[in-house]
């Protein structure tokens, strides 16, 4: 009996390692390293947060030999599409407009509402300054309002926009601006959220249908099993499924 | 990094700043700034070349060779730098990977651009899928230094172009009076008397040079402006162990100590270099030195 389980295990080891083989090319996962707690950058000087936690699971999951890259929002579809890295992992909404450009895995969170925050309850969300990131689907939300979009480059200046009075409020995925109430009294969430995107999903290029089939089983599986709910419960993520 | 630091949170300021500014991250910040200087040694003296090359070409007899000098000069310093960094590090890097791809992948028959998508066969990809992390730095960083070159190449050429023409006309009548060839005169005669007269221009291109280096950033490479802000930004506790407010402004603050004290550097060796070459020269500051003498 032993020596059948050290058998079979040798085996089953001889052929992971072929099948691993067969898989050398390293996926490169793109994300942005500055969404807590979706994405960051921590102490050590490593990508971090829940995606990282998720994808590092997403990859064990469909044997994926993967590699992680950071890459300012700004240029994040361009440099995946040019091939630079191979996935966006970026708390990136599923949108009409973006799956134009790439194609989307299933979503890994439930839509997330976005919140404004801001130093007062009674701000005017239509009518005020509204700061939000470039190229997001919170910053299109509001050049259709008839608020004064500011834009930024990147999460952290949006509410440092807010904390010097730049703009009123800035509006973001709640799972985002919540810390920064806990932390600091005087900024506070006001009660009007949007519901905006289909939730988060990983972006691939139009090309790797392959690719995208391989992380959409994962994604399923980690459903299944509610391992995706204990990462989203661990990291504050909204709705579980 | 200490091993006080285990529990952050406890400690008192002097301790708690030690340990924050040993954190891996910060050990990233204080590498980039080699990243940066180790850019600066290897980019000047290639867009020197780039310059010379294109000064070169811009005065030689051979028409295409004077065109395409001139067009380098003229192009290239027309055209905005942010532009032409987007540009280039998309262009080099596909047209490498094109390249690479009609050698090595003759049997691909899907074509190359697929909507919005490049695709090449995994064999041609600069660099490989399969390369570690470092190799992927190494060619990002590579990228930046050919861009940067070609950029500071044509201004430098543009300055060598004209030094080489301020070069007094009576020390090449000379030379061709001792029957020199135009090839001799010009590395004898030209080439080590042009220095004083290219020196301003050249000194002013190193000084826009340094403080172009945060473009590193928009060329994917973590560079310290990227890095300051990254530090400097709000931490809330849930997501660190040193928690702080906006800190940029003290990051940025250090920046900019390290920009000037860093030009500071260069125009005291430039100053000197210059005092240097102006020796036996006929112009006003070699004349001023020679009386002095």
């Amino acid at each position: 009996m032993k020596n059948f389980i050290l058998t079979t295990t040798a085996l089953t080891l001889v052929a992971s390692m072929a099948f691993a083989d067969s898989h050398a090319k390293t996926i490169r996962m793109g994300t942005e390293g500055a969404y807590a707690p979706y994405n960051f950058i921590n102490d050590a000087g490593e990508v971090d947060g829940f995606e990282r936690e998720l994808g590092d699971e997403l990859c064990v999951r469909a044997e994926l030999t993967c590699e992680w890259v950071t890459n300012e929002w700004d240029s994040i579809i361009p440099n995946l599409v040019s091939g630079n890295y191979d996935t966006i992992i970026a708390g990136m909404s599923i949108t009409d407009e973006r799956d134009e450009v790439i194609d989307f895995t299933q979503n890994y969170t439930q839509p997330d509402p976005s919140a404004y925050l801001a130093l007062s309850m009674d701000v005017d969300v239509t009518g005020g300054v509204i700061a939000a990131q470039t190229g997001t689907i919170q910053a299109s939300h509001i050049a259709s309002t008839g608020a004064t979009l500011v834009e930024f480059a990147t999460p952290e200046e949006t509410v440092a926009a807010v904390r010097n009075g730049e703009a009123d409020a800035v509006l973001a995925d709640k799972t985002f601006l919540t810390p920064f109430t806990e932390e600091d009294a005087s900024l506070m969430l006001i009660e009007q959220e949007e519901m905006l995107g289909g939730g988060i999903g990983m972006g691939l290029r139009e090309s790797d249908g392959e690719l995208k089939g391989k992380f959409d089983m994962a994604i399923q599986s980690m459903k299944d099993d509610g391992s995706l709910n204990a990462l989203i419960e661990k990291w504050k993520i909204g709705e579980t499924f | 990094m200490f091993s006080f630091c285990s529990d952050p949170s406890q400690l008192d300021r002097f301790y708690w700043l030690s340990c924050y500014l040993t954190t891996g991250k910060h050990m990233g910040f204080y590498f980039s700034f080699g990243t940066v200087l180790l850019l600066l040694a290897i980019t000047a003296p290639t867009a020197l070349a780039f310059g010379f090359f294109g000064a070169t070409a811009a005065r030689s007899n051979t028409a295409p060779l004077r065109w395409l000098g001139k067009g380098y000069i003229s192009v290239v310093r027309g055209v905005p730098d942010i532009a032409f960094f987007l540009f280039f590090i998309i262009a080099l890097d596909q047209g490498a990977e094109y390249l690479r791809h009609k050698v090595k992948c003759s049997q691909w028959d899907q074509p190359i651009r697929q909507g919005n998508d490049f695709i090449v066969c995994d064999a041609a990809k600069m660099p490989l899928g399969s390369a570690p992390q470092w190799m992927h730095e190494s060619y990002g960083f590579t990228l930046a230094v050919l861009t940067f070159a070609i950029v500071f190449g044509a201004f430098a050429a543009n300055v060598l172009f004209g030094a080489m023409r301020a070069v007094p006309r009576a020390q090449i009548e000379t030379a061709e009076a001792y029957g020199m060839t135009r090839k001799q005169s010009f590395w004898r005669i030209i080439v080590p008397q042009m220095w004083v007269y290219a020196l301003p221009g050249l000194s002013n291109l190193w000084m826009v040079l340094i403080k172009a280096t945060p473009l590193l950033f928009l060329l994917g490479v973590e560079d310290i402006v990227y890095w300051a802000r990254e530090l400097g930004g709000t931490k809330t506790p849930r997501f660190t162990d040193y928690p702080h407010g906006d800190w940029r402004v003290w990051y940025f603050l250090f920046l900019l100590v390290f920009y000037l004290a860093f030009t500071k550097v260069s125009e005291v060796f430039l100053e000197r270099l210059m005092t240097r070459l102006t020796h036996g020269q006929a112009t006003t500051g070699g004349e001023a030195q020679r009386k002095v003498a």
